[in-house]
């Protein structure tokens, strides 16, 4: 049952480990450094690891599209915002240190413990056998049969979004 | 060890701990863009648990992915929308701090 460290499904498992990793400690760095510059980049690296695990679910698609859409336009998004709005987070720890770090940590923990122990605990049981591959092709298929609908609204989202954008960010500018 | 990519609780696993570093970071951040990043972690989390539960048990493989294609493209119009308010409010308030938007307090 365990695989050899040096056979195909070992080497396999060390990188899922890595890949592990690299999640965690880019979600440590995105919510615990002062500058927020740095916790853009932890965010960054966390999306890698998760498009990594993603791959390892047998989704190369949603893996290239989470490095596409989060780690090119997201996470850029936020920079830029960041640039534009010079945030002193330094300062504001500094202000009120201690009580928020702990309630923070404690609430963030339960839940995180609550969740994992729940999702534990219970027998899963499989919904019946698999009607298709989940390839690229399905996806497409079912995108513009089953899922169209969803489809469209996404598109009109996205924009909205782009327009209220526009809007919001221009309102009381001369 | 080596095998734990095969197992539906890992996935499981770090979707809650990365659903838990987002809250964390929701309650701990002073300013809006760094709850904006926590609420991007709390959504990744949610996606790792879609396509664990679509790889492992579903009986279409694709509903799970295209449910995280979805969460990504709502993700990506709150970013839009969330640095156009940063960005308005900062023009208004000189400041992105929450303690600092009380405008609507009674």
């Amino acid at each position: 049952m365990n695989p050899s460290l040096f056979s195909p499904e070992g080497l396999a498992g060390v990188i899922f480990l890595i890949l592990i990793g690299v999640t965690l400690i880019g979600a440590v760095i995105a919510t615990c450094t002062q500058r927020l510059i740095r916790s853009v980049v932890g965010l960054a690296i966390c999306f890698l690891g998760v498009a990594g695990l993603y791959y390892f679910l047998n989704s190369p698609f949603v893996a290239l599209m989470e490095l596409l859409i989060y780690v090119g336009a997201v996470c850029v998004t936020i920079a830029f915002a960041i640039m534009l709005a010079e945030p002193d987070e330094n300062k504001l720890l500094r202000k009120k240190p201690g009580m928020s770090g702990g309630l923070s940590l404690v609430c963030g923990g339960a839940i995180a413990y609550g969740l994992a122990y729940a999702g534990v605990n219970t027998t899963w049981v499989s919904a019946g056998a698999k009607v298709n591959d989940g390839s690229v092709k399905a996806i497409g298929v079912e995108l513009l049969t089953t899922f169209s609908m969803v489809f469209e609204l996404v598109s009109v989202v996205l924009l909205i979004a782009i327009l209220g954008a526009l809007v919001l960010a221009r309102a009381g500018r001369n | 060890m080596l095998t734990l990519s095969g197992q539906l609780n890992t996935y499981l696993v770090i979707g809650a701990i990365l659903f838990g570093f987002g809250i964390f970071g929701l309650v701990r951040r002073p300013s809006l863009i760094g709850m904006l990043i926590a609420a991007e972690l709390v959504l990744s989390g949610a996606s790792i648990n879609f396509m664990a539960f679509n790889h492992f048990l579903a009986p279409d493989p694709t509903v799970g992915q295209i449910f995280t294609l979805f969460i990504m493209a709502i993700a990506a119009a709150e970013a839009a929308i969330a640095m156009s308010i940063v960005i308005a409010v900062y023009r208004n308030y000189k400041s992105i701090e929450t303690d600092d938007l009380t405008e609507l307090k009674g």
